[in-house]
Formats: C-alpha cells, sequence, structure tokens
C-alpha cells in the first residue's frame, strides 16, 4: 500500500501567522457587531460588557490588520489576477455544481480565493482608517462629525464586507476536502493538488 | 432616573421590542427659551449647576461673555452670545441659551448601540442613562445640533436632562424656576407653542417682521423651543436652518443593519444548504483506483 504524498503548502510562520489574525478577527469581529445590531449586544458581555468591548475593539482590529500585513507581504504576488482567472470565472457556475474536474487548471490560487483576499485587503485598509477615526477617546476629537458619519458608515459596511468574504473563505475550506490541513498542518496531499491546483501541482513537483 | 419612570419610555436605544409605556395620558412637555426676554445673567447655567450638582473646570476668558465657550460634560447649559448684522449697520447682540433640543425624533438615540442607556419619555424629554453608556460616540454623531459631550474623566456622555427628575414629580426645570426675566417658560408643548407664537407676533409688532418660534420639523418638533428674533435665518446663532438626522445616520442606523445581518445569515445558511445538496468537493482515493 502506497502512503499518501504530501506537498508543503504553508510555512509554520504563515501559519501561525493566519492564526493569530483569524483569532483577532473573531474578536474584533464578535465585539464590533455587539454595536451593529441590538440583537447582537449580547456579544459585547463575551468581553466584559459593553464599554470593555468598545475598549478592547480597536486594539483587536488594529493586531487583525498588522497580522493580515503579515500575509498580504508574501501572498499579494500569488494573488495578482490574470487571464486565467477570467476564463476561469466563466465556469464558475459548473464548479459550484460540484464539477471541480471541468474547471480551466489554476496555479497556487483561483480567481474566487484571489478575490477573497482582495475584498479582505480593501475592507481591512478602509476598517483601519476609517476606525481610527473614530476610535474614542484619542482620535476622535480630532475629526468634524460630518466626516466621522461617513467614517462609521464606511466602516460598517467595510465590516460585512469583510465578514461576508470570510464566510466564502471558511466555507470554501471546509467544502474543499483536504483544505483545512494546509493551515493546521501546513501540507496537502498530490491528489488535493492535482484536483484543485494543477499547475501549481506542476510547479511544486517538477524535476522529481 | 430610569426607575422613576420606567412606566413612560416611548422610545429606547438599541432596542427592537416595544418599550414599557403603558402611561398614555402624560403631557408632551416643552421648554421656550424667548431670546427676546434674555437679558444673559447666565443664571439659568448656575441654577443647572447647583441642581445637577455639576461643577465645571475654571476655563480661560477668551475676550467674550461666552464661559465656558461651549457645552462640556459638565456644563449641559451654556449662554451664547452673538454680536450680528442683519442687516448693514444694524448691529444686534442676540444671545441663545444653548442645550439639548430634546428631539421628537432623537438622532442620539437613534444611532446609540447601547440597549437604554438613551431613552425617550412619553412627555418627550430625551434623557441618557449614562450608567449603561458605554462611550463610544455615536450619540455625537447623530445629534443634529452637536449637543451630547463625553466626559474625559469617565467616558460617559452627558447632556441636558430637561430636569427628567424634577418634571417627573411636577416641577418645572432648574432654569426654568431660576430666570428672573422669564425668558424661559415651561409647560404642556401646545401651551408653549401657543405662547411662542403669540410671542412671535408681538416681536414683528415691535419691528422684527422675520420674528417666529423655532421648533424644527425635520426631527419632528422639539421640547425645547426658541422665540427668535430672526427665525428666518437660525444660522446667526449657530442653529441650523432645517436640521434632520444626517442621511449618513439614517442609512448606517436604518436600513443598512437588517440587511446586512440578514446577509450574513443567509450566507451561512446558504453554505449549509449548498454543502447538503452538492456535496464536499473530494480527490478520487488512490487506494480505490487501485482497487
Amino acid at each position: 500500500m502506497m502512503a499518501t504524498k504530501m506537498l508543503q503548502r504553508y510555512q509554520d510562520a504563515e501559519r501561525m501567522n493566519h492564526w493569530f489574525m483569524a483569532l483577532m478577527f473573531v474578536f474584533a469581529g464578535l465585539s464590533g457587531l455587539a454595536f451593529f445590531h441590538p440583537s447582537l449586544f449580547f456579544l459585547s458581555h463575551l468581553f466584559g460588557g459593553g464599554a470593555w468591548a468598545r475598549i478592547l475593539h480597536p486594539f483587536m482590529g488594529v493586531l487583525m490588520v498588522l497580522s493580515f500585513l503579515g500575509l498580504f507581504t508574501k501572498l499579494w504576488r500569488d494573488n495578482v489576477i490574470n487571464d486565467a482567472d477570467r476564463e476561469w470565472k466563466k465556469h464558475a457556475g459548473r464548479m459550484l455544481k460540484g464539477d471541480k474536474e471541468g474547471m480551466p487548471p489554476v496555479g497556487k490560487y483561483n480567481y474566487g480565493q484571489k478575490m477573497v483576499f482582495w475584498a479582505m485587503a480593501v475592507s481591512l485598509v478602509l476598517l483601519l482608517i476609517t476606525g481610527f477615526m473614530f476610535w474614542r477617546p484619542w482620535f476622535a476629537p480630532l475629526f468634524p462629525i460630518p466626516v466621522l458619519r461617513i467614517a462609521v458608515l464606511v466602516h460598517s459596511v467595510s465590516a460585512v464586507v469583510l465578514i461576508a468574504a470570510t464566510i466564502m473563505h471558511v466555507y470554501a475550506a471546509i467544502w474543499v476536502k483536504g483544505t483545512v490541513r494546509a493551515m493546521t498542518r501546513g501540507t496537502v496531499s498530490e491528489g488535493w493538488a492535482k484536483l484543485n491546483h494543477p499547475l501549481w501541482h506542476e510547479e511544486m513537483t517538477k524535476g522529481r | 432616573m430610569g426607575s422613576m419612570q420606567s412606566l413612560d419610555v416611548v422610545a429606547r436605544s438599541a432596542t427592537t421590542t416595544p418599550t414599557p409605556q403603558v402611561r398614555t395620558a402624560a403631557p408632551q412637555v416643552a421648554k421656550l427659551i424667548d431670546e427676546s426676554k434674555c437679558i444673559g445673567c447666565k443664571a439659568c447655567q448656575v441654577a443647572c449647576m447647583n441642581w445637577n450638582d455639576l461643577r465645571d473646570d475654571i476655563g480661560d476668558n477668551v475676550g467674550v461673555y461666552d464661559n465656558p465657550r461651549d457645552l462640556t460634560a459638565s456644563s449641559w447649559t451654556v449662554m451664547k452670545f452673538f454680536e450680528v448684522e442683519p442687516e448693514q449697520g444694524s448691529l444686534e447682540w442676540l444671545i441663545r441659551k444653548d442645550g439639548c433640543m430634546h428631539c421628537e425624533d432623537p438622532g442620539c438615540l437613534k444611532a446609540c448601540p447601547s440597549p437604554g442607556a438613551i431613552v425617550k419619555y412619553a412627555n418627550g424629554i430625551v434623557d441618557f442613562h449614562s450608567e449603561h453608556c458605554i462611550g463610544c460616540g455615536y450619540c455625537v454623531k447623530g445629534c443634529p445640533f452637536d449637543v451630547p459631550r463625553i466626559s474625559a474623566k469617565d467616558n460617559k456622555a452627558y447632556k441636558c436632562t430637561l430636569c427628567s427628575d424634577r418634571v417627573g414629580v411636577g416641577l418645572e426645570p432648574a432654569c426654568v424656576k431660576t430666570c428672573p426675566t422669564g425668558a424661559i417658560g415651561f409647560g404642556t408643548k401646545d401651551d408653549m407653542v401657543a405662547y411662542g407664537e403669540k410671542r412671535a407676533g408681538e416681536l414683528k409688532e415691535r419691528g422684527f417682521q422675520k420674528a417666529g418660534l423655532y421648533n424644527p420639523q425635520g426631527v419632528g418638533g422639539t421640547h425645547v423651543m426658541y422665540v427668535l428674533k430672526h427665525a428666518d435665518r437660525p444660522e446667526l446663532e449657530d442653529l441650523p436652518t432645517d436640521p434632520s438626522i444626517s442621511p449618513m445616520v439614517s442609512l448606517w442606523k436604518g436600513i443598512a443593519k437588517p440587511l446586512a445581518v440578514a446577509g450574513m445569515i443567509g450566507a451561512v445558511v446558504a453554505g449549509f444548504f449548498h454543502y447538503m445538496k452538492v456535496g464536499p468537493v473530494e480527490e478520487k482515493s488512490e487506494e480505490k483506483e487501485q482497487a
């Protein structure tokens, strides 16, 4: 019986970086949602009450953005959209029906993954800038009230975009079997790579 | 003063179910500030400090009578002095007692994310229950009049309560009681509107052609109203001409909230059903291929 061959997809540093960011996303997300809708205010109790959630939220948000920056510098080149992605996009409907073999071959990331990456990058930048603007008690007094009104609206919309992108990200990881171990173990099976990222598989096994 | 008036709460921040409002017979109240009778003595500021046990820091003299210069977390009402020329060569000294307007449709309450930190009573008073305040400053963004102030000491928002504690037991607000010229009136909203219009009519007879009542309808009317000598130009005294809750705040706290929550929950539910219908994407097991 043959042992399954494994390919290294993420370094340990990348994985730890990812999980620290994920943790900060959960903390910043839950504390932020507490202020977003009354039905979610109970989430503030996870942080010691409304005032504590308000105090902690921006710190966790800044840590999330900083840790994203760590991943961004390593991964942005792999996420540049190219012509092959535009071709892949046309077939996205078939993939959703479960026909993964019928998709045009992709490299390390497919078009959907790249879009999630850029949606996260843009929404995090907007969250960071607008969040600083109404961070009490330090920065909010520096800005006029009409500007702050725009800032909170942009902050909320960006947060919803980030959460939506993350839901897709997590779902895709659960849906495509063998994906989660890329982040929990750092490795994926060759079969997984052949099926989901054939060009990356080729690149990784070249010259063997 | 939450417990005393807990049965007359007609609106409560960050609350989506009806509030306890069984006491429907409570009369709507209003304060009427007649600027034509105001002499700028600041007794109202002192009465407010006295009744509410507030002692603001001693500020700086900035060369005008305004002291403090603006509302603060410990100065809930401030006399503002304006030297204006409504017409060329006609210098006028206008004095306006600034403070919370107690909007019928309060933007602060709409913006507040903390359940019950801001309430509106059946009598129309908008009150901050500052022990529930989380210090986020959303009320500042919601207010069309730039009234709420957040204390640097405790990070809680404060503003005029319209002496809800006094009104609740049948007394007039402290500033009303102390005003030596009768420039500040207090009564039912209907009476104050009628009296304010009568006063505006008298001012018109005395030559203030544009005198009128400031009771802006963009926020549903207010429970603090002014008789202005130049009601056509409230901006002369730093009052917004046609105040309303900013469309940014309405969007953010209106349709965006339920839509976004539904969208996020919807995305998770859609993912669940997609998985159940389509099933996972799996590589074909090599063992099976060999078999």
